[in-house]
């Protein structure tokens, strides 16, 4: 492949739609980025959204998951999709010893049924499906700062992801060069302290930033939410994570990437 | 030699475990007696080098736009893992990573895919900005619409839209 080749094959075709009150941006390079092939697949990622907010949104009474959470249908009246979500749920919440709950505690102490934590990774992973299905381009989906990303062409370089630094939102930490995998953070830059540890009912502020890159985002955007949740000990319970590599930013501004 | 490359360098055997480049390098993969070169000084403690200071920098003075700063290249040694051997090539310019080429990397069973599929974030320099890092996403804790123009997405989106 010669040099102007790729060079044409870089040029990235950008998309944004703000939907379940933040913006999900996307990047395409390569056979299909600005093609009405490649306008299809955007459309149905969104329509993939749009089906997941409907069903899942705790601001939406009408959502099935507001009807689960008050109680007015069982879960086997919910779609499958519901008991996916929440079995994963379950074991996030496993997994980081309860600091990671899909029920949080209410204003009057009872538990409130709230899966956003894993609706939007979740979400994100499903509805690139069709993006990734495209043939010969790559793809970067980001919704709301955490992202799945691909390389088709083994000859095209790796999406360069910015981490973005929680104490000064307009400059970068570190740079992760992705071709096939997500990258996830939470952090409480953008909206204060709203990760809680699920065991105490406070937020941890150990960790001012957690970023994890794995092989698929329903599981990095999870994983950074429990190292966040879990505080001073979210670092090493990350570490002992297989398969993924993280940065995380502490309170202090110190930062460690593996 | 900046921050970022005494970094690297010394976790170059964290790095070769946990690359994110895969099969771009199969049709041209070396030799297996590739010589480890690590041809640039690494000074202080190396230790584990797992984690490093955000904030401060090292003497070097010079933004990283000055892209007609010193090159180099550095090859590590090969590393042996338990899926087969790994070795990498960082090009530098100006203590910035312009490429990171695996030269080695374990194939033929079916871990290649699990560990393939991340990358290793690489520290950044305290004043680097969403411009001179080069990125095309940024990853960052919810952004919500009303906040997103502020955000340094929008300022990436609009570069190209």
């Amino acid at each position: 492949m010669t040099a102007a080749t790729v060079d044409s094959d870089l040029r990235v075709h950008r998309e944004v739609e703000h939907l379940m009150g933040m913006p999900l941006s996307l990047a395409l390079r390569g056979r299909h980025a600005g093609t009405a092939t490649g306008a299809a697949a955007w459309a149905a990622a969104l329509v993939e959204m749009r089906e997941a907010d409907a069903v899942f949104s705790t601001y939406r009474p009408e959502s099935w998951v507001s009807r689960l959470g008050r109680g007015e249908v069982r879960l086997d009246d919910c779609p499958a999709v519901v008991r996916e979500v929440l079995d994963l749920g379950e074991q996030a919440c496993r997994e980081s010893g309860g600091a990671f709950d899909i029920r949080r505690r209410g204003a009057d102490g009872r538990r409130v049924l709230d899966p956003s934590g894993v609706v939007k990774g979740w979400a994100a992973q499903r509805a690139a499906a069709p993006l990734l299905d495209l043939d010969d381009t790559d793809v970067c989906l980001s919704a709301g700062g955490d992202m799945v990303c691909a390389v088709a062409d083994p000859d095209r370089p790796a999406w360069r992801v910015g981490v973005e630094d929680p104490h000064a939102l307009d400059r970068v930490v570190a740079v992760v060069p992705v071709r096939n995998g997500a990258v996830a953070t939470s952090g409480h830059a953008r909206r204060g302290a709203h990760v809680v540890d699920a065991r105490t009912g406070l937020a941890p502020t150990a960790l001012a930033s957690v970023t994890v890159v794995g092989p698929d985002l329903t599981w990095a955007d999870i994983d950074a939410t429990c190292a966040l949740a879990l505080g001073a000990e979210g670092e090493c319970w990350l570490r002992a994570r297989s398969g993924r590599s993280a940065v995380v930013v502490r309170q202090n501004g110190t930062v460690a990437a593996w | 030699m900046r921050r970022i490359s005494f970094w690297l360098l010394s976790t170059l055997t964290v790095l070769v475990l946990l690359f994110g480049y895969h099969t771009s390098l199969s049709s041209r993969m070396p030799t297996a007696a590739a010589t480890p070169v690590i041809s640039s000084t690494v000074s202080g403690s190396g230790s584990s080098g797992s984690s490093s200071s955000g904030s401060g920098s090292s003497g070097s003075s010079g933004s990283s736009g000055s892209s007609a700063a010193t090159s180099s290249t550095v090859t590590g040694t090969v590393a042996q893992t338990e899926w087969g051997p790994v070795q990498v090539r960082l090009e530098l310019t100006g203590g910035t990573i312009q490429q990171v080429d695996v030269l080695q990397y374990p194939n033929g069973n079916s871990r290649d895919a699990e560990i393939n599929s991340y990358a290793l974030p690489i520290l950044v320099q305290e004043t680097t900005d969403a411009q001179s890092a080069n990125i095309d996403m940024v990853s960052g804790a919810t952004v919500t619409s009303t906040g997103y123009l502020q955000s340094l997405q929008s300022a990436l989106d609009q570069a190209n839209l």
